[in-house]
C-alpha cells in the first residue's frame, strides 16, 4: 500500500465529505487518514485510523523535522498496518493515550505542546513499543530517497561522473 | 585459465578467506607457481555490482551471520548483534575499506618495551620490527599504489578536508595532508584515478581504490594456479594423528559439505572468524581448539580506540562529496605519556551519508537535540579517530553455546571492555577533534561513539615464545607447522594506524616464507 497523493486519489471535497472524526493534526475518516491540507491520504486496513494518526504524530515527535511533511512520516510507519503487527501497535498506542490521560490530556493526539508529548515519550522510552517505533524510523524515515533533498543530501553521484568536475572542493567561506 | 583442483588433491595450499590477507597471499603464492584453493564464504561482486546507497550496499556486502556481544563497550548496547562492520565477499573487506595506508611507527612494534607495564594490559613486543618490515611495506605500497609513497602524488582535498585542514592549522598541527591512500590520484596499475564520487565504503565503482576483488584475485586466477571457490563457508579444519592439518570441511552455497584436502592451511577470516574457526575445530587431540596450547586463541581482541567528531557550521560543507577518508592529522600519533595515556592516535576525515548519519551520530538518540543536528547535515564536517587500544586477555572471542549460526555451529561472542588507557585517549581525541572544528567557527560539535568495529585485531597474536601467543614471526602457528594465520588477528599489538597496509605487507612476506619452506621440504 502506498500513501496516495490527492492527484491520484480523492478530491479534497470527496475526502472531507467522508470525514467522521477530526484529530488535531489529521483528517481521520472511516478506514483512512489524510493530511489537513489534503495533500496526502492513507488507507488503513488493520490499524484503526486514529491509531495510525497517533503513530504518525509519535513518529514526528521522535524525529521532529519541521521541514519534513507528514507524508514522509506516514510512509515511515505504514508498514505497521498489518494484521500481524496491529495487536502490539494498538496496545502501544493505548498505553500512549493512557499516559497522556494521566497527564490530564484527552489523548496523545490532543496533547498540544510537543514538549508535553516528548515528556510522555521520554517516560516510556525503554519500552519495547517505543524502541520498535524509534528503531524502525531510523531507516523508515531517513532512508527515503525523497527525504534526502530536504536535508541537502545528494545521494549517489556515480551516474553523473562523481564530483571531480562538480564541486568536490567547492567551499568559499574558510 | 582458471584452475580447478580436486577435493582429494592434498598438494594444494588452502586459504580460508580472500580479503587483504587471503586475497594477497593467494595471488602471491600463485605467482610463485604454488597451487592454491581459496575458499570464500561470500559471493563475487565487482565494481559494476557495487551499490552507491548505504543500506542497500550494507545488505549486499556486510557479514551478517549470527554474532553476540558483551562487555562495557557501547557497541554491545547499540548494535548487540553486529560487533563488526566487515564484508562477506570475494576480496573481503577490501571492498569496504577507506584506503588509508600507513606504516606502523618504530615504537609500535615494541609496545611492551616502550610503554613498560600498563596495568591490565597484556602488552607484548612483536617478534619483528620496522626495519625488517620496511622492504615489505614498500612492496605493499607499490602493490596498492599508495599516494605520497614512491613517486605517487597525494589526492586533492575535498570540502571536508579543507575544513579539517584549516582547523588543524589554526590549532598549530603540522603533519596534515590528504593521506597516504590506496586510491589513485592518477591512473596506476590499470586502475583509473579517483573521480571524487564518495561512497568509498560501498565499493569503488571506478576501481580507483585498491581492492583484492579486482586486482590480486583475478591476477592470481590468470596464472592457472589459483582456484577461488565462492560461497564456500569453512566449518572445521581437520588434522591427522601426527597433529598436522590435512584439509578443511566446508559448506557450499547449497549447504552441501565437502572436504578439501590440503598440504598447508592458511586461516584468513578476520579477527572474529579466524579464532572462532580454530576453536570450532577442537578435537580429542586439541580439546581447546587448534593451535591453542598457549590459551591465547581468541584473546587480546583489539578494535582500535575509535570515535568520531562531527561539527556543524553556519555555512554548507557537503562533506559527502569526494573521497571519504582523504585527510589526516598525524601530530597526535606519537607516544607521549604526558598526555595521560600511552600510544597515540590519528585523526582522519570521514563522511557518512544521511541514512548512516541518522543511524550512527548518536545511536538511540531522538528528539530535538538529535534532529536539529541532522537538520544541519549539509553544514556538517566530520572526522574519525583511530588510536592504539590496549590488548587485554579478557577481551576475547569465545564460542556462544546458546547461539548457533546457519550451519548449527556455535556463533562467536565478542567481549570488549575499554581499558582506562583507551578511555583516556578517547577523551583527549574528542577534545582535540572538537577543537579542530571550533577553530574554524563550528557552532556545535558532536563527540560520536564508536561504530561497529572495522579494525578487528589480535586474536591469534604473533609472539617470540610459544607460551605467549598463537603464531610465530611468519604467521605460522607455534603448535602446527603447516597451519598459518594470515590476517590482522596476527597483530601482537594494534598500533595507531589503519591495519590493511600491514596485513598486506605481512601476507607478501608470508608468501615468501611459505614458498621457501615448501621448497626446502619443511612443510
Amino acid at each position: 500500500m502506498t500513501v496516495q497523493t490527492m492527484r491520484q486519489g480523492m478530491t479534497r471535497r470527496q475526502l472531507l465529505s467522508r470525514t467522521v472524526a477530526t484529530g488535531a493534526t489529521f483528517v481521520i475518516g472511516s478506514g483512512f487518514i489524510a493530511g489537513l491540507d489534503a495533500a496526502w491520504a492513507m488507507e488503513t486496513t488493520a490499524l484503526k485510523p486514529e491509531s495510525m494518526a497517533t503513530l504518525i504524530q509519535m513518529a514526528r515527535d521522535i524525529y521532529p523535522h519541521d521541514h519534513v511533511a507528514d507524508e514522509f512520516y506516514a510512509i515511515a510507519v505504514k508498514g505497521y498496518d498489518t494484521a500481524e503487527a496491529a495487536p502490539d501497535i494498538e496496545a502501544g498506542i493505548a498505553a500512549l493515550d493512557a499516559a497522556a490521560r494521566g497527564k490530564g490530556h484527552a489523548s496523545y493526539l490532543d496533547t498540544g505542546w510537543e514538549r508535553d508529548r516528548a515528556d510522555i515519550l521520554r517516560a516510556m522510552e525503554d519500552s519495547a513499543f517505543f524502541q520498535r517505533i524509534r528503531g524502525g524510523l531510523v531507516t523508515g524515515l531517513y532512508n527515503q530517497k525523497a527525504v534526502w533533498p530536504l536535508f541537502g543530501y545528494e545521494g549517489e553521484s556515480y551516474s553523473q561522473g562523481g564530483y571531480i568536475d562538480r564541486g568536490f572542493d567547492d567551499i568559499n567561506w574558510l | 585459465m582458471v584452475a580447478k583442483f580436486e577435493l582429494n588433491d592434498d598438494s594444494v595450499v588452502v586459504i580460508i578467506g580472500t580479503g587483504a590477507g587471503g586475497g594477497v597471499l593467494a595471488n602471491e603464492l600463485a605467482q610463485k607457481g604454488i597451487k592454491v584453493v581459496a575458499l570464500e564464504a561470500g559471493g563475487r561482486y565487482l565494481p559494476e555490482d557495487y551499490i552507491n546507497d548505504e543500506w542497500d550496499s550494507f545488505g549486499q556486502l556486510a557479514w551478517l551471520d549470527a554474532r553476540s556481544t558483551s562487555g562495557d563497550w557501547r557497541v554491545a548496547r547499540d548494535f548487540s548483534g553486529l560487533p563488526a562492520w566487515i564484508v562477506k565477499a570475494v576480496g573481503g573487506t577490501t571492498t569496504h575499506w577507506a584506503g588509508a595506508s600507513l606504516r606502523f611507527q618504530t615504537h609500535e612494534f615494541k609496545a611492551k618495551t616502550t610503554y613498560s607495564e600498563v596495568q591490565g594490559a597484556n602488552l607484548l613486543d612483536w617478534p619483528i620490527d620496522l626495519t625488517e618490515m620496511e622492504p615489505w611495506y614498500e612492496k605493499a605500497e607499490t602493490k596498492l599504489g599508495v599516494t605520497r609513497t614512491g613517486d605517487r602524488t597525494g589526492l586533492p582535498g575535498n570540502t571536508n578536508f579543507k575544513v579539517f585542514e584549516a582547523g588543524a592549522k589554526a590549532l598549530g598541527y603540522k603533519d596534515v595532508h590528504t593521506g597516504r591512500m590506496a586510491i589513485n590520484s592518477a591512473e596506476y596499475d590499470d586502475r583509473m584515478a579517483c573521480q571524487q564520487t564518495g561512497f568509498c565504503f560501498q565499493g569503488c565503482k571506478w576501481g580507483a581504490k585498491w581492492s583484492a576483488a579486482y586486482t590480486d584475485i583475478p591476477r592470481g586466477e590468470a596464472t592457472g594456479n589459483l582456484e577461488v571457490r565462492e560461497r564456500a563457508h569453512v566449518l572445521k579444519i581437520e588434522h591427522d594423528d601426527s597433529g598436522k592439518v590435512t584439509g578443511v570441511l566446508y559448506a557450499d552455497k547449497d549447504g552441501n559439505q565437502h572436504l578439501q584436502k590440503a598440504r598447508i592451511v592458511c586461516v584468513v577470516g578476520n579477527s572474529i572468524e579466524s579464532p572462532r574457526l580454530l576453536l570450532n575445530s577442537a578435537s580429542a587431540m586439541f580439546p581447546d581448539g587448534l593451535a591453542n596450547s598457549s590459551g591465547q586463541v581468541g584473546r587480546n581482541y583489539m578494535r582500535h580506540m575509535t570515535g568520531s567528531v562531527y561539527a556543524v557550521f553556519d555555512k554548507p560543507v557537503r562533506m559527502w562529496r569526494g573521497t571519504t577518508m582523504a585527510g589526516i592529522i598525524q601530530d597526535e600519533a606519537r607516544h607521549d605519556p604526558s598526555r595521560g595515556f600511552v600510544g597515540g592516535y590519528e585523526l582522519e576525515t570521514l563522511a557518512l551519508g544521511l541514512p548512516f548519519m541518522a543511524a550512527f551520530l548518536d545511536p538511540g538518540g531522538w528528539g530535538r537535540e538529535f534532529t536539529t543536528a541532522l537538520d544541519s547535515y549539509e553544514n556538517m564536517a566530520g572526522l574519525w579517530i583511530v588510536g592504539e587500544d590496549m590488548p587485554q586477555e579478557s577481551n576475547r572471542i569465545t564460542l556462544n553455546p546458546d547461539l548457533k549460526d546457519q550451519y548449527g555451529l556455535p556463533a562467536p561472542n565478542v567481549h570488549f571492555d575499554d581499558h582506562p588507557n583507551d578511555t583516556a585517549m578517547r577523551a583527549h581525541a574528542y577534545k582535540q577533534g572538537m577543537a579542530v572544528y571550533d577553530a574554524v567557527g563550528a557552532t556545535r560539535t558532536f563527540p560520536t561513539p564508536p561504530y561497529p568495529s572495522t579494525h578487528n585485531l589480535g586474536t591469534n597474536r604473533m609472539s617470540e615464545n610459544a607460551r605467549d601467543g598463537v603464531v610465530n614471526k611468519w604467521g605460522q602457528t607455534h603448535d602446527i607447522a603447516n597451519l598459518f594465520v594470515s590476517d590482522g588477528s596476527q597483530f601482537t599489538t594494534g598500533a595507531a594506524e589503519n591495519p590493511t597496509l600491514t596485513i598486506v605487507a605481512l601476507a607478501i612476506r608470508q608468501a615468501d616464507h611459505i614458498a621457501r619452506e615448501m621448497g626446502a621440504g619443511n612443510i
